[in-house]
């Protein structure tokens, strides 16, 4: 019959893994218990027979300079990441820089991919504004109440005319979003064509007008005056230049 | 940036020292009981340095020994390689319950003895026999000198249950010493 201990502290006593106090008590109980006493004896001949029988297995001389060698050859985890080359990045950086300031001080040589890329935008602006339920702006032929409702929403003076005597009505205006900003837009009307005449403020110098299509519309664009004009329509070129023609001339 | 660049080839090469140290102190001291614990836990030894061979490769790629026994991370990555094994190679091995009585019948036939000979053969096989939880415990203590709380690290098993496991243990493989040579000497 076997000790309740048998299992815990009498392996732990034997492994010299007690406390000492647990120790001490332990000693106490082997004193009377006899099944303890024997079954520490036996624990005592098994770990001289597993000695003395010499079971450690150590790994072998090949096995060692295998392990050695492939251990040395190894490169460490940062080695294959190639070294970084901070010059290379300050060049890259410089010449980054160099490209943009060229870029920013002679828009000729961006303008064309800048224009058509701004095109697409208002074009695609212009097809939003066709859509029947599209109806973020004011509908009125009356200038001034469509210059007080764009003024305040554009953050600028927008110059509104009616030109229905020379067959371009006004049918209103609208504020878009084009390329992060709020865009003033005029709507007139040629031949039942609707025509969006979007405008902004801008920086850059008065421009003649330069003229492209994109998904069938045609679209016109010019700066005058700190502002720049796009009108986009389905019309026709001329109808578009003829419109240029009556704002450029109205100041 | 050639300062930047300069601090960084100092970080790297510190890394690589670092890395070598790594290997020469927490690595290599520790082939013998990477094989021994493979060895036992397999039972082969082509197998087992193959095991113990790759887990120390990958032992010296870790940076994440923070503990206090280097012996103890070492030979948890080795424990687990060789489970990872067994379990595609042997898993009936893992799945086997411990019976003494029916140990100690197989372990112990007059063939059995016959084939094995001498004590130091008798004893090893009955350590080839135990289970590879109860194996894995004796080995690491009576073969490794490992203390209770490395054998815990090592095999993720409870102090508790490792004094169980060493008691079913030595209790098995002394009463196959016994009656082998009760066998022996009728």
């Amino acid at each position: 019959m076997r000790c309740d201990f048998a299992d815990s502290l009498l392996q732990g006593y034997f492994d010299g893994e007690l406390s000492n106090r647990s120790a001490v008590e332990f000693e106490r109980h082997l004193q009377h218990c006899v099944h303890c006493g024997s079954e520490l004896v036996d624990l005592g001949l098994l770990r001289d027979t597993l000695h003395l029988a010499q079971l450690y297995e150590p790994a072998s001389g090949s096995l060692r300079r295998k392990i050695g060698a492939r251990l040395h050859a190894t490169e460490p985890t940062i080695a294959p990441t190639k070294p970084f080359h901070w010059h290379w990045v300050a060049a890259a950086a410089t010449l980054l820089f160099m490209v943009i300031v060229v870029w920013r001080l002679s828009p000729a040589l961006h303008s064309d991919d800048y224009q058509a890329e701004l095109a697409g935008e208002i074009v695609d602006a212009h097809v939003r504004s066709l859509q029947p339920d599209h109806t973020n702006g004011i509908a009125s032929n009356d200038v001034s109440v469509v210059k007080t409702w764009l003024d305040g929403r554009a953050g600028f003076g927008v110059p509104v005319h009616n030109f229905a005597n020379d067959g371009f009505a006004l049918q209103g205006g609208r504020v878009d979003v084009i390329e992060g900003r709020a865009v003033a837009v005029l709507v007139y009307e040629r031949n039942l064509h609707p025509i969006n005449v979007f405008i902004w403020r801008s920086r850059e110098p008065d421009t003649s007008l330069r003229t492209g299509s994109r998904q069938g519309f045609q679209w016109v664009d010019w700066r005058n005056s700190k502002m720049e004009f796009c009108a986009v329509s389905d019309a026709g070129l001329l109808d578009l230049e003829q419109l240029h023609k009556l704002i450029d001339s109205s100041g | 940036m050639l300062m930047r660049s300069h601090v960084r080839e100092r970080i790297v090469s510190e890394l690589r020292l670092e890395e070598r140290m790594r290997i020469e102190q927490v690595v290599l001291p520790h082939v013998d009981a990477a094989f021994n614990l493979a060895h036992w836990l397999v039972r082969g030894r082509a197998d087992a340095e193959e095991i113990a061979q790759e887990a120390l490769m990958r032992a010296s790629r870790l940076r994440g020994f923070q503990g206090e026994s280097p012996r103890a991370w070492v030979l948890q990555i080795v424990r687990n390689a060789c489970y990872t094994w067994l379990e595609k190679n042997r898993p009936m091995e893992l799945n086997i319950e411990f019976d003494e009585e029916l140990h100690m019948q197989v372990s112990a036939t007059p063939e059995t003895l016959a084939i094995v000979g001498d004590g130091r053969g008798r004893l090893i096989l009955a350590l080839e026999t135990l289970p590879p939880r109860l194996r894995e415990a004796l080995v690491l203590r009576e073969l490794e000198g490992c203390s209770y709380k490395e054998i815990a690290a090592i095999t993720s098993i409870p102090v508790g249950a490792i004094m169980t496991s060493l008691s079913r243990a030595r209790r098995y493989l002394h009463s196959v010493l016994a009656n082998s040579s009760q066998g022996a000497c009728p």
